[in-house]
């Protein structure tokens, strides 16, 4: 401890000297070397003062010091945030809380409604909570510990590279990879909120507990996301335990059917388990045909992505989306450069490219209801930014360097949505006769002896480093892609990928339903594959937010570095479309809930399943309840109870109310029918399917 | 207050130069105020600067107090601020690193030795949490609740408890006379492993377990937490959340998805209980049980493996019903009489954790079974002759200079008599059976008792009881066991008559007797035969070595008014007799006595008996209790206590092998350090089926 202290006197009093001379020099240059002296020796002693909280002559203001005020700025800052934190914790809780607006489920129990059908939560993609089960020496102490969601993602900043490895998948089969196990968090607390305060499915819940209903009648079916849906069942059993749940909750609260709110993927999964359960064992549930109509009552689907969505499709083509490109575009070098090392995205993409589940969101049933190179179900679709609130950066960089040459064909700068890939802002607007056709039959790769990046750059992190330049640029040229192609392509640019993915999903419609091809388990999550089950007792709702741009198709370009493990193509994020049209940041933009676009979310209650088709052979009855999205008034509300946007919606007091109804026991008709403010209808109209 | 006492110093040290001795200690309060501002999260700052302070230099003048406050507050924060910045910098495999250099390389934790030596998962593990130990949320509460929707009420932090106690109580207690939740309020069971993995933060229960498991192959599909309302009658469990009958489906989930491998059941503390009852209930007829069929335990479960259980009662639980207190309170007011006892702001806390608690039916399970037969009469018990002078020896060891004389003897002069489980006087305890007067309580007339009125808000039963009957419970000196029951009918009607709806506490004396067909009996080993499953196997292991409590020494207490009129004679001591602070202690592991934990599988089971007519094998693990070596080593990685006994390396082993398949013969069977197999000698039990000719004593 001595020595410990003479060293601290030491750095104290030659900090002090340093100040004396710096910071005093006019004053006390030309004193006697012996006041100096006796000044080094104040020091001194005031160094030992801090450590011993002794006495110090106080009353020669000169003598105060740079050294002094950094420690008492510091003392200060210290003891006020400690006092802050103090009163904080010793506050009546009464004083802090925001004043909370009454939910729907305190008014709703005063109508007299209490807990009747048993409800399943089946959470989607990216909110359900994921924890350490094992893992390498560098994830040491994080056993059960939440690796994504929940908590706060503090381990995230401590050990990046260390979190990625375990989050991602092993690439060849889509499982575990060796010495990890990365399991999804069980129960309520698994996706009730993903980071502390942003709220998924809490608020809900809090609502459905004002009527009556607690862990008896209430389950969270919380499965591992990044898993393909057959793949959560030979590995976790989960879609087995979901079915004992539901079984159990039946039998124990007095044989009441159960209502399932699936939200976002979780609508598909759901899907697939209900296909799972009447299926025969070996691939199925052995549940036998009549499972579902004995055992759920309705189907109350929150956001769903029946059929894909083309942020997918972003996602896995360059790992980016939306905001991503609104970043690169504000401080452009920040995520290229190579600071640190670190290449953020190719890691990302290294890793979300191993979850099978995003392939499950690709868009599905192809040019039929995505449109093709020149139509698209939504034509005609006409967006007004500058009334919206919430996207506030501005259009004053109007990149029209090509707005000539277009006006020449083009009365309108309608969107051609159905080109969700275009190279270049011209691919995606000129008619297609002028465009280059793209075949997916060009595709070929070269063959691996031209591929020099390979060598150059040791490891191959994500299939882009196998793809010589050529085919890059081959891919490029080939201009616009619609959802048809794009699968083709996604097969050309990461053929391990799809080779994986595609053994358990499937994105086409089914001529004939009753090929008994469409008994394996990769056609379940396929609306536009499937047949509903055989239960026309049951209620299938559609519940989504409207009225925020949402992504329907993308501008892309070749990305300039070509260094090595880099992502060969990037949003182009310098193109944008005139006033009142939809192409902002190098993104078209529909109608939908900011991550679902109306079309995939609402055209299977509008039109697939409507009635008695041959996707709903009993005629299920489907109700589309849809909801307009306004912003938050006030600060206060947090993140809207009016909400439509694809998470938020989950906050929305009308949703809830709608939900709680028929948790209650109402059915579609009771609470209103349809309810829609989109165009879905004539979306639906537009596409040609047959019924 | 700190800032109270800050200003203090400021008269005395304007001549400061004299006292420095009393400065000192003025900086000591400060110090220690500070310490309380933040609950004592912050060990280390005041000692650090204490060490500091040691050299002074010689002392300047007119230093102001104010300064010295400042300045001192200023550096506990920056300390603090360091500290708390530093721990959270600190990589998570630190203090295993530090621990490892000062005590060299620890022994592998049994999950990664057996791991080594090949062992995987196999038989699905079920967790059954005992008493106190799981987590409990509150669902719907009153108004003085609100923000605490899903927030846990019991485990977890407990902060609730010092922010709003009487809510906190309000919430906690059921129906007086239902047993069942209170109007407008559902406090529910956690579930999930997360219910009872912690108890508080960094105070395992289950967590050391679970991690062992999952280092050989466990995950959540494997491994199940019967999570269950603990406050509940057993059989209130299922009739308000279906308990049992989740507890039924998961079990049948687990085997069907492991391959039909049979479940291995860890039932801890009054966990043991309740898997009693659980396994009668689920081959049981449908409308009281579960409707399992007869042989649903046999094809679901391959072994019970009960930790630290109390098959036939713990006699803490008579303390606690009785008085509220156990050893520890009773330790705390011989510490600091009155504390406790004053009204100090009103709290009258035993007041109101008494009516809390007398609530819960569970405590009822824990209340002593099978009367004078298994915990002995006035003049025998079957521990008698032991001698307590070893087990203090470990225990206190700050005592062992005082004691030295006394050590050596073997108390073989006088032997305490156990079966006498409530005395009022030390002299009752001691003075042979023959020279006790007792005048009846049972007739005896409760008076009218004005308290009633005046202290209505800490209502307990003994209000009504008055003074004629609180002085008639104590003329009749000394209860045994069987008495006992008699005694808690008397002094809490209400809470028995509920509690003797769901528990039992008798011998059998004939299980063909068609009204042990009723719920009430399931939990008590002495009243059930168990399932028909000839392949199961049920293991008893516990820790012993620790003194545990096994009778008492009441005295009325002083003030009559809105106080419990009882309470432990902490005067009464004796060092030959291993009565300390009011209460007689045997060897088990600190809650659940050896005899209690063992007997069933020491001689009640073993064998084809009444009670166990399939011959299902049975096996005893004991723990000799060894107090972790130093500070590092936490709560012992070689503890028999009750509850740390779940960090025991040998037991976690023992159970992570019987997990992965090993039947009781492959562990070394039986594993006995007490004299557990001496005291069942001489319980007169009746083992054998025939009807007896006349009831034993």
């Amino acid at each position: 401890m001595a020595s410990v202290l003479r060293f601290r006197k030491l750095c104290y009093v030659e900090s002090a000297v340093k100040c004396t001379s710096v910071g005093y020099e006019s004053f006390e240059i030309d004193e006697k070397l012996d006041e100096k002296e006796e000044d080094v020796l104040s020091a001194n002693n005031f160094a030992l003062e801090i450590n011993k909280k002794r006495k110090l002559p106080k009353r020669q203001p000169k003598e105060w010091r740079c050294l002094d005020s950094c420690c008492w700025i510091i003392g200060y800052l210290c003891t006020t945030w400690w006092l802050l934190l103090f009163c904080y914790h010793c506050l009546p809780v009464t004083l802090l809380r925001v004043p909370e607006l009454p939910g729907p489920g305190v008014r709703l129990k005063r109508e007299g409604l209490t807990a009747l059908h048993p409800v399943v939560l089946v959470p989607g993609i990216v909110t359900g909570g994921l924890e350490l089960w094992e893992g390498r020496p560098c994830a040491d102490g994080l056993f059960r510990k939440r690796l994504w969601g929940g908590g706060s993602f503090t381990q995230i900043f401590k050990r990046p590279l260390c979190l990625l490895e375990h989050l991602s998948l092993h690439y060849e089969t889509g499982l575990d990879p060796q010495g990890i196990r990365v399991r999804a968090v069980p129960g309520l607390v698994g996706a009730d909120y993903f980071a502390p305060g942003y709220f998924v499915w809490a608020v809900l819940i809090e609502n459905l507990a004002k009527i009556g209903y607690e862990g008896k009648n209430l389950h969270m079916a919380a499965y591992d996301w990044r898993l393909s849906f057959q793949n959560t069942e030979i590995r976790d059993h989960a879609l087995t335990r979901l079915k004992s749940k539901i079984e159990l909750m039946y039998i124990s609260n007095g044989y009441k059917k159960v209502v399932a709110v699936p939200h976002s993927m979780g609508v598909i999964y759901f899907l697939h388990f209900l296909k799972w359960v009447e299926t025969p064992p070996p691939m199925g549930g052995g549940g036998g045909p009549g499972w579902c109509a004995k055992h759920i009552k309705a189907v109350m689907n929150i956001g769903p992505a029946f059929l894909g969505v083309p942020k997918a499709v972003s996602n896995l083509f360059s790992a980016e989306g939306k905001d991503v490109s609104y970043i690169r575009a504000m401080a452009p070098g920040v995520f290229d450069s190579e600071i640190l090392g670190l290449q953020t995205f190719e890691r990302v993409m290294r890793m979300a490219r191993t979850w099978d589940s995003i392939v499950s969101l690709l868009p599905k049933g192809g040019e039929v209801i995505w449109g093709n190179m020149d139509r698209s179900p939504e034509e005609g679709h006409v967006c007004d930014f500058s009334k919206k609130s919430h996207s506030k950066t501005s259009l004053t960089t109007n990149n029209v360097n090509n707005s000539d040459v277009k006006r020449g064909f083009l009365v309108k700068d309608l969107a051609n949505y159905g080109r969700i890939i275009s190279f270049g802002k011209p691919a995606s607007v000129l008619h297609s006769s002028k465009l280059p056709t793209a075949d997916s039959k060009e595709f070929s790769r070269t063959s691996t002896s031209e591929n020099f990046n390979n060598f150059s750059c040791g490891e191959a992190w994500t299939e882009y480093d196998e793809m010589s330049r050529q085919s890059i640029q081959n891919v490029a040229a080939d201009k616009a892609y619609t959802t048809t192609t794009l699968l083709d392509l996604l097969r050309f640019v990461a053929p391990k990928l799809m080779r994986r993915a595609e053994a358990h999903f499937s994105h086409g419609i089914a001529e004939n339903l009753d090929d008994p091809k469409y008994n394996h388990y990769k056609y379940w999550s396929n609306p536009l594959e499937t047949k509903l089950s055989d239960a026309p007792d049951m209620e299938i709702y559609c519940m989504y937010g409207v009225g925020i741009p949402t992504e329907r198709s993308y501008v892309y370009k070749l990305s300039p570095n070509s260094r090595c493990k880099s992502i060969p193509y990037q949003i182009d994020n310098s193109v944008h479309g005139e006033d009142g049209s939809c192409l902002k940041g190098g993104v078209y933009f529909a109608d939908g809930d900011e991550s679902v676009p109306v079309l995939s979310a609402g055209f299977m209650c509008a039109k697939g399943w409507r009635g008695r088709t041959r996707f709903n052979p009993s005629g299920i009855a489907t109700y589309i309840r849809e909801y307009r999205h306004k912003p938050p008034t006030s600060l206060m509300e947090g993140r809207g109870i009016e909400s439509g946007s694809h998470v938020d919606i989950m906050g929305n007091f009308a949703l809830i109310e709608d939900i709680m109804r028929v948790a209650a026991g109402a059915t579609g008709d009771e609470i209103g029918g349809d309810q829609i403010h989109s165009e879905i209808i004539k979306m639906s109209e537009r596409i040609n399917l047959g019924l | 207050m700190s800032s109270l006492r800050r200003r203090k110093p400021i008269n005395e040290s304007s001549d400061s130069k004299h006292n420095e001795e009393e400065e000192d200690e003025d900086h000591d309060d400060v110090d220690a105020d500070g310490d309380d501002d933040v609950n004592g999260k912050n060990k280390k700052t005041p000692s650090k600067i204490k060490k500091k302070r040691g050299e002074k230099p010689p002392k300047q003048p007119k230093w102001s107090c104010m300064d010295t406050c400042c300045w001192f507050i200023g550096c506990i924060c920056i300390i603090w601020w360091l500290l708390l910045f530093l721990y959270n910098a600190m990589p998570a495999s630190f203090p295993q690193y530090v621990t490892e250099a000062i005590t060299g390389p620890l022994p592998d934790p049994p999950g990664v030795k057996l791991k080594k030596e090949g062992l995987e998962a196999k038989h699905p593990v079920v967790f059954v949490p005992g008493i106190v130990t799981g987590g409990l949320e509150l669902w719907e509460g009153r108004e003085c609740a609100e923000g605490l929707f899903r927030k846990r009420l019991w485990g977890g932090t407990f902060g609730e408890v010092y922010k709003r106690p009487l809510c906190w109580v309000e919430h906690m207690s059921l129906d007086n006379e239902t047993g069942l939740d209170p109007c407008g309020i559902r406090v529910r069971p956690v579930s999930g492993l997360v219910a009872a993995d912690y108890f508080a933060p960094g105070y395992f229960v289950w967590a050391v377990l679970i991690a062992n498991l999952a280092r050989i192959g466990y995950e959540d599909k494997t491994m199940y937490m019967a999570a269950y309302d603990w406050r509940l009658s057993f059989q209130n469990t299922e009739v308000r959340d279906q308990t049992l009958s989740r507890i039924k489906s998961n079990i049948e989930l687990l085997v069907a998805t492991n391959g039909g491998r049979k479940v291995v059941v860890i039932p801890h503390s009054m966990g043991v209980l309740y898997f009693l009852h659980f396994m009668k209930w689920v081959e049981a007829p449908a409308p009281m049980g579960g409707g399992g069929g007869p042989d649903w335990c046999s094809k679901h479960i391959k072994a019970v493996v009960n930790i630290g259980g109390p098959f036939l009662g713990v006699p803490k639980a008579i303390a606690g019903l009785f008085s509220a207190e156990a050893k520890d309170i009773a330790v705390a007011r011989a510490l600091a009489p009155g504390f406790l006892d004053n009204d100090i702001f009103q709290f009258q806390t035993l007041q109101h954790v008494m009516r809390m608690s007398r609530t819960w039916d569970s405590t009822m399970s824990m209340i002593p079974r099978g009367g004078n037969t298994i915990w002995g009469g006035l003049d025998w018990s079957p521990e008698e002759g032991n001698s307590c002078a070893k087990k203090r020896e470990k225990k206190n060891e700050t005592q062992i200079a005082d004691q030295a004389g006394s050590e050596n003897a073997v108390c073989k002069a006088k032997s305490a008599n156990y079966g006498r489980i409530i005395s009022f006087g030390k002299d009752v305890a001691e003075a042979p059976s023959s020279d006790i007067e007792r005048i009846d309580f049972r007739g005896a007339i409760k008076g009218h008792s004005a308290a009633n009125t005046t202290c209505r808000d800490v209502w307990t039963e003994y209000h009504d009881m008055g003074f004629a009957g609180i002085k008639a419970v104590a003329e009749y000196k000394t209860y045994t066991a069987d008495s006992l029951v008699d005694l808690l009918h008397f002094v809490a009607p209400k809470m028995m008559a509920r509690g003797t709806a769901h528990f039992s506490y008798g011998v059998a004396d004939n299980l063909d007797d068609p009204q042990y067909k009723h719920y009430k009996y399931w939990s008590n080993p002495l009243e059930t035969r168990l399932p028909n499953a000839p392949d199961m196997e049920i293991y008893s292991l516990y820790g012993v070595g620790l003194p545990t409590e096994r009778a008492y020494v009441y005295k009325l207490s002083p003030h009559a008014e809105c106080s419990i009129p009882f309470k432990i004679d902490t005067s009464a001591d004796d060092e030959d007799t291993c009565l300390r602070d009011g209460v007689y202690s045997v060897d088990g592991d600190e809650t659940v006595p050896v005899l209690s934990a063992g007997f069933m599988c020491a001689k009640g089971w073993r064998g084809k008996t009444r009670f166990n007519p399939s011959g299902i094998r049975t096996y005893i693990r004991e723990y000799n209790h060894l107090p972790p070596a130093n500070l590092l080593e936490g709560r012992g990685t070689l503890s028999g206590a009750h509850v740390d006994i779940m960090g025991n390396f040998a037991l976690i082993e023992d159970v992570i092998r019987i997990a992965a398949g090993a039947s009781g013969e492959e562990l070394g069977g039986d594993q006995v350090y007490s004299k557990i197999f001496n005291w069942s000698e001489k319980i007169n039990l009746r083992l054998d089926e025939e009807i007896p000719v006349h009831s034993s004593r």
